[in-house]
């Protein structure tokens, strides 16, 4: 690991200040993906700001119905509590489908929307990698690439966001609640929050350096019924193939996002309004364009299986 | 602005002993000094804590693991280092109550934290029942993974306890059970390579029925 410089901070002007004043700083909060990449010297900070005792560790109503999930709370928390459970159950299912227990008592609810590609070649520091090294290349592009991307990929890039919570969130139209170093908060919609890769892959999402990420806000419930349905190489303590977050209503109406596909929560609109013409029609409209290689195509009709699955169970 | 100063020497410096000896450079570094200095140790930082009910109090470099903290600085070395990336479990202790990977935390952020390792369940002489429940039935092989796996058990259990959801729940409303699959699910963070995990199971569950 390189050397860095440690602060603590109580105030969140100062975090967003000192990170914003070094490009080479970052904010830590649970560590559990930063410190992972620092070992093996894909992320190399020169400073890190701790941010957990800024306080936002709590979850609250909103004025118009919905929930305030505060950026520091831990995925374990945001799981267990029982506003979330009852009205939210597709973001439980999410998070306890995702990592193991002792990561999920640290990971934070920012952090988890921060996470970086699993692609093998982003962590292979001897290979091409867009993302990690500009310009270097991408070896994964006619590389292995069975875990990699389907749709929204591109000729640099074609890592997916490996989470599931932030799945569900994207199902939920949740937002992303910032402040940066001048005190300016913005909120950012999770549909735009993650990019596609494009030409810049080093660019994860649309934060810039120095803005802090204060709470994610979840809408007023939907109703209707919440699945998590996530395809994977294990039972358990494995990153999907395909997962499927939905909420689906008695009428057959609905929403759904696909994880495991894509450099972001991967939702169509269009593809929502298919859902009561089965998963078939969904899938080709949600997948429409898609790039898939030989060896991840079967990504694809493993998306329209799992989602069969989940309206199935939805009817029964 | 964070303090750099002990990062801005000059190669020479580095090469020729370094940090007592280390020349302060005027002009800014290129990339390639900077990698170098960037090898260096920093300065260390103090922290407090308390391990197994004892106040500990370390100066340690920033990067310093709560895992080789506790190992290396602490010479508690029930806690066994695994891959040290948070995919094997045999670092798990409990730190303020709940388990994580000591591998993937910086002791530095535990100021004040209690931490629980394996010497702290339980000694040779007085087993914690869930070490006396391993031993009983056979849940270890080699033992490397069985700190871990027990600070873990432990934990999943006072995790159903409380009603911590798990993927292997039907209905989130109802409050978990100490199923085998509830356990086997809960456990999938700690890998044995001996493979013992049925063995864990039994264990975990004679633990579970003995508290229930």
């Amino acid at each position: 690991m390189r050397a860095f410089t440690y602060e603590r901070t109580k105030d969140a002007s100062a975090a967003a200040r000192a990170v914003a004043g070094n490009p080479a700083a970052k904010f830590i909060a649970g560590g559990t993906n930063l410190l992972d990449l620092m070992k093996i010297e894909v992320e190399t900070p020169t400073h890190l700001v701790d941010v957990q005792d800024l306080g936002f560790d709590k979850i609250e109503a909103t004025r118009d119905g919905g929930l305030r999930i505060g950026a520091l709370v831990t995925n374990t928390n945001l799981a267990a509590d029982e506003r979330i459970r009852r009205d939210y159950g597709v973001l439980t299912r999410a998070i306890v489908a995702g990592a193991s227990g002792q990561l999920r008592n640290k990971a934070s609810t920012a952090g988890n929307l921060l996470q970086r590609t699993r692609c093998p070649y982003f962590y292979d520091t001897n290979m091409a990698c867009n993302k990690r090294k500009p310009g270097s290349g991408c070896a994964a592009i006619g590389g292995y690439s069975r875990q990699l991307g389907v749709i929204g990929v591109s000729d640099s890039c074609i890592a997916t966001f490996p989470g599931d919570m932030a799945v569900a969130m994207r199902v939920l139209d949740a937002a992303v609640e910032t402040v940066d170093a001048t005190g300016q908060r913005r909120t950012i919609p999770i549909a735009d929050f993650h990019r596609l890769w494009g030409n810049k892959p080093e660019q994860d999402t649309v934060l810039r350096q120095g803005e802090l990420i204060t709470s994610v806000t979840l809408p007023k419930p939907l109703g209707g019924k919440h699945f998590y349905e996530k395809v994977r190489d294990r039972a358990s303590y494995a990153y999907a193939l395909v997962s499927v977050a939905a909420v689906i209503q008695p009428d057959g109406t609905g929403r759904v996002a696909f994880g495991g596909v894509a450099p972001r929560p991967w939702r169509v609109e269009a593809a929502d309004a298919l859902l009561p013409r089965g998963a078939a029609a969904v899938t080709a409209r949600a997948f429409q364009g898609a790039t898939p290689t030989k060896d991840n195509a079967f990504k694809l009709p493993l998306a329209t299986r799992a989602l069969a699955s989940v309206l199935a169970e939805a009817r029964a | 602005m964070p303090d750099l100063s002990e990062f801005e020497m000059s190669r020479r410096g580095v090469l020729a002993g370094g940090a007592a000896t280390a020349a302060v450079v005027a002009a800014p570094l290129g990339a390639a000094q900077s990698d170098i200095a960037q090898a260096r140790a920093t300065k260390p930082l103090p922290v407090r804590f308390s391990v197994n009910g004892k106040t500990r109090e370390l100066s340690l470099d920033p990067r310093t693991t709560l895992l080789d903290a506790l190992r290396e600085h602490l010479h508690l070395t029930g806690t066994k280092k695994g891959c040290d990336h948070g995919q094997c479990g045999a670092c798990t202790v409990m730190v303020d109550g709940v388990r994580i990977n000591s591998c993937l935390s910086l002791a530095v952020m535990h100021e004040g934290d209690e931490i629980t390792t394996i010497e702290g369940l339980g000694t040779p002489e007085e087993l914690h029942p869930m070490q006396a429940a391993f031993i009983k039935h056979d849940g270890y092989q080699c033992g490397y993974c069985t700190p871990g796996q027990i600070c873990s058990a432990v934990a999943v259990l006072d995790e159903i306890k409380r009603g911590v959801p798990s993927h292997a729940q039907d209905d989130l409303m109802t409050k978990p059970t100490a199923t085998n699959v509830e356990m086997r699910e809960r456990m999938s963070g700690n890998i044995c390579r001996c493979g013992a995990y049925s063995n864990i199971a039994e264990a975990m569950a004679e633990v579970a029925g003995a508290k229930a």
